[in-house]
């Protein structure tokens, strides 16, 4: 078949809602987007566990702290499932690590910002997983399949991470003076940040009309923003706090909340590598990455003895 | 960095059953230095919240699949076979347990 015919049937199976298969002939577009998408995807779940891991050993208490190790774990599971469903689209996750560490691949801004106060671990599960959520909901009707089954997955084991986010910041937030203010503190510094985590504003990003025509976004960046300050308002006022955004205000109109405008100079700034922790974040992958050679190259070793006491 | 490591740990496919009784479902794949490696690591990424009571891992490379382009011919012969289906037969009204 001509490229164009082909083209063309790919798009009616899309349109159909009959989901895309690694061994079924696709753009090679569409191949290269998912790529890039789904190893950035992985690599923010795994960069992402640095800023919470930085607060392991001074959880408050025992509760706080094995809930804080098993979520931590889950990310690292999420690493996983991406990372499988991008070698599925025909690259070696090697490949993709090696992209990670040399700084040629891209992994979530937000993931350099620095976790300053215990109450930022409630703001990152409430705020960046809760962000994170909504684009991940949207994500399980992707139409590659691979992706779309590991967002299922992925899904299923984010609940609780926002929950437990949301209990730290609201037992803060009901605490002590000066806890209730630690609280508004990481509010107002995570605020900002977890809006840029949609990307840039539709009418800048170039992108998003081919992803939505092949239905591997379903939703636009400032959609899914929307939906996520309408949710997150309502759940800070629950608790006393107050969203840092003077311009914020319920639309009647629209149905939804206008806010004020965000500061995309510094989400380019922190995407091209000058934000806060950008450098410790590469590094602390580098050095994992290095410090961890002994074990694998143990792994093998053992491996090898295994298969040849087996023989 | 170079290949070493990972690169030749070979891939492996997992599959789960997540109930005594149930067939096992694919679930992802990982990669590993060996079969029983790859077991206890499928029981790490895949089974966090006991989505399992069996682990099978197959070595990606080992497993043979049907060409989606030839799926419409492949799969025709069963499409006019109506005849395999109970719903194909009538039955006299009012006769039980067919
Ligand atoms: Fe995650
Ligand atoms: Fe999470």
């Amino acid at each position: 078949m001509e490229e164009n015919q082909l083209l063309e049937k790919f798009q009616e199976k899309v349109d159909a809602e009959i989901k895309v298969e690694p061994k079924d002939w696709m753009p090679e577009k569409y191949r290269k987007t998912l790529i890039r998408q789904i190893s950035q995807h992985a690599h923010s779940e795994v960069v992402g566990m640095l800023p919470e891991a930085n607060w392991l050993t001074r959880a408050p208490s025992l509760r706080r702290k094995m809930i804080l190790l098993a979520k931590i774990q889950d990310e690292a599971g999420h690493g996983l499932y991406l990372y499988s469903a991008a070698e599925t689209l025909g690259v070696d996750r090697q490949e993709l690590v090696e992209e990670l560490l040399s700084g040629k691949a891209k992994y979530s801004s937000i993931f350099n910002y620095p976790t300053l106060t215990w109450a930022d671990i409630g703001a990152v599960g409430w705020l960046v997983d809760g962000a994170a959520i909504m684009n991940q909901v949207m994500l399980t009707r992707t139409s590659y399949g691979p992706y779309s089954r590991a967002m299922v997955r992925i899904c299923k084991e984010e609940s609780f991470h926002q929950r437990q986010g949301f209990e730290i910041v609201a037992t803060l937030a009901k605490g002590t003076p000066e806890q209730k203010e630690m609280a508004q503190d990481a509010l107002n510094r995570w605020w900002w940040p977890s809006l840029m985590m949609f990307g840039p504003r539709d009418d800048n990003s170039p992108n998003t009309a081919q992803s939505m025509k092949w239905k591997i976004k379903r939703k636009t960046n400032d959609e899914l923003r929307e939906e996520f300050i309408d949710r997150t308002v309502q759940q800070a006022e629950a608790i006393g706090l107050t969203v840092p955004d003077k311009d914020l205000k319920w639309n009647e109109e629209r149905g939804h909340y206008d806010h004020g405008e965000i500061n995309w100079d510094e989400f380019y700034n922190v995407i091209q590598g000058n934000g806060p922790c950008n450098q410790e974040r590469m590094k602390a992958r580098r050095d994992a990455y290095d410090n961890g050679r002994w074990v694998r190259e143990a792994a093998k070793a053992y491996a090898a003895k295994r298969a040849a006491k087996a023989a | 960095m170079s290949q070493e490591n990972q690169a030749n740990w070979p891939l492996y496919e997992v599959f789960i059953q997540s109930k005594p009784g149930l067939a096992h479902k694919h679930v992802g794949s990982l990669h590993a230095p060996d079969a029983q490696t790859a077991i206890e690591n499928a029981r790490d990424v895949y089974t966090r919240r006991s989505e399992g009571t069996s682990i099978w891992v197959v070595p990606a490379e080992a497993i043979s699949a049907s060409s989606p382009d030839d799926a419409g011919e492949f799969f025709e012969p069963a499409n006019d076979k109506v005849y395999r289906h109970p719903t194909f037969y009538d039955i006299p009204k009012g006769v039980k347990y067919l």
